[in-house]
């Protein structure tokens, strides 16, 4: 059994943002529109207040809400975790938008580019029309992971195979594997530390584990 | 729709949605009073001509509310894909029971059965209650996700029916008889038990703040149009008082009228998304774990 998930030490993280950049390079998403986030929360008051950088993306729930309640089958959960879209199904209800609790979904009506009416040529080489219109999120990089079956690599150790933000951290605060593997990197990181979900009390049983303390 | 700016710090609170504007909330408006008034058509039936009308006026307004969303989806080329998931999708559900809607209606306005019409009526309350499971089943909507907006939205579309109704007995028919009345003053005391339920539900299950405030102001004009003054006007309707097809008239408006202002504020003004939260601030040095975080919502439960 194979069930990638991902795990953010925010021990760790530093709001570099390197990761949000890394998925914009790697995803080549319109702007305005990003899959990987670092949000920065300030909290309590003065004088103990604190500051926390916390990444987000699609959690590729265990049991996603989007997938229930997509009309269409688009969007669907692979037997590996990920939870995938079929761009050449989805109508753009949005439906699957408002079913999320982690804001990782958006739609994009009609081409955006960065500078105006007309596409960079970098943009243009990379523009899918197969993207407007519907709905779109981070992928955990599936075309990476899907290459794994074929050269024999394994996802969250050979780069190659791996999400790009988690390749980009320059802390090594993101790290990515087989959860149903003890061996695996995020089984043992996840078996000597603290860790949350978010939102798990909503039932979606998210595939994203919120490192906090050592056990 | 415009684009929002937001710093990096606001990202994490809860956001108004805004990728269902005023053409879904018109589905949900339009669809649910078509949906309410099919079913208020076929069982509290008035003469064959104004049923007739009635039929006609439903299922134009369930159609003009899935126009309306045909518009706003981003494929509406590829909408027949929407029958694709009727084993969890309410939206599937919606959509083949707009089908069964326009078949067995269109059929009953033809011909007048009096039993195609209450297939019809049926139809219109399973478009109804899929709708309303719809908005209940989007689990990052918090103001929706709450079990009590699905029967508060059922009530709303089953009082807006009936609301219809009464006017269409002033305007075609010999006006309201008193049992559409007293189903109407039924129907306007259930909504209002269930707006109620809801909002106290919600306040107690948590929402985020901004929710609750537009939801709070709404209730004081939403009770007082849409419930106490169309309940006296069916009361002196009822005590056979001078003026009863104004009374009716402007009880069934008022109905309709809050009903679809309660839906409007719902979709829209109401519908903020859960955003995100820490449940652990991480230990850095030799500091203690912080408090858990959840921005634009009171306190977190179980935060420490």
């Amino acid at each position: 059994m194979t069930r990638y998930v991902m795990t953010i030490d925010l021990r760790r993280c530093v709001g570099c943002q390197t990761c949000t950049a890394a998925c914009k390079g790697a995803n080549a998403t319109p702007p305005g529109i990003q899959w990987r986030r670092v949000l920065d929360i300030e909290s309590g008051e003065f004088p103990d207040v604190r500051r926390t950088f916390l990444p987000v993306a699609c959690m590729h729930c265990g049991d996603p809400p989007c997938e229930h309640v997509c009309p269409t089958r688009a969007t669907t959960k692979r037997a590996d975790g990920l939870v995938a879209i079929d761009y050449d199904l989805c109508i753009g209800c949005a439906n699957c938008v408002m079913a999320c609790p982690y804001d990782a979904r958006s739609i994009v009506h009609e081409p955006r580019y960065a500078y105006g009416e007309a596409p960079m040529a970098s943009e243009a080489k990379r523009f899918d029309p197969a993207r407007v219109g519907v709905s779109m999120k981070c992928t955990f990089c599936k075309d990476r992971i899907d290459h794994a079956e074929r050269s024999g690599l394994t996802p969250g150790v050979d780069p190659e195979v791996t999400p790009a933000c988690v390749n980009s951290c320059i802390s090594g605060a993101m790290a990515f594997g087989n959860i149903e593997d003890p061996d695996s990197g995020v089984s043992r990181l996840l078996a000597e530390t603290q860790h949350f979900r978010m939102h798990e009390e909503l039932g979606t049983a998210p595939g994203v584990y919120y490192v906090w303390d050592k056990s | 729709m415009k684009p929002i700016k937001l710093r990096a710090v606001e990202l994490a609170a809860p956001r108004q949605q805004r990728n269902w504007d005023w053409r879904a909330a018109a589905n949900f408006i339009c669809g649910g009073a078509g949906g309410g008034l099919l079913l208020a058509a076929a069982f509290f039936g008035l003469d064959a001509f104004a049923t007739r009308v009635a039929m006609l006026l439903g299922l134009a307004l369930i159609g003009g509310g899935l126009t309306c969303v045909w518009f706003e989806i981003g494929r509406p080329w590829r909408a027949m894909n929407v029958y694709r998931h009727f084993a969890t999708s309410w939206m599937t559900r919606e959509a083949v029971a707009a089908l069964a809607v326009f078949a067995c209606g269109a059929l009953a306005v033809v011909t007048g059965s009096v039993v195609l019409t209450m297939v019809a009526g049926t139809c219109g309350l399973a478009f109804l209650y899929s709708q309303a499971r719809i908005l209940g089943a989007n689990k990052g909507i918090p103001a929706w996700r709450h079990p009590a907006s699905v029967p508060l939205l059922v009530a709303t579309g089953l009082a807006e029916g009936a609301g219809l109704l009464a006017a269409i007995a002033v305007a075609f028919g010999s006006g309201p008889g008193n049992s559409l009345l007293l189903l109407l003053l039924a129907l306007i005391a259930l909504r209002a038990w269930c707006w109620r339920r809801y909002l106290v539900g919600l306040t107690a299950t948590r929402a985020p703040a901004a929710a609750l405030e537009v939801l709070d102001a709404l209730g004081p004009r939403f009770q007082t149009y849409g419930s106490v003054l169309p309940a006296v006007a069916i009361v002196v309707m009822l005590a056979g008082l001078p003026g009863r097809s104004l009374a009716g008239l402007l009880a069934g408006m008022l109905v309709v009228a809050s009903g679809w202002l309660l839906k409007y504020t719902l979709v829209r003004r109401a519908a903020y998304t859960q955003g995100l939260a820490v449940e652990h601030l991480p230990v850095r040095g030799r500091g203690p774990s912080g408090p858990a975080v959840q921005p634009g919502w009171k306190a977190m439960s179980g935060s420490r």
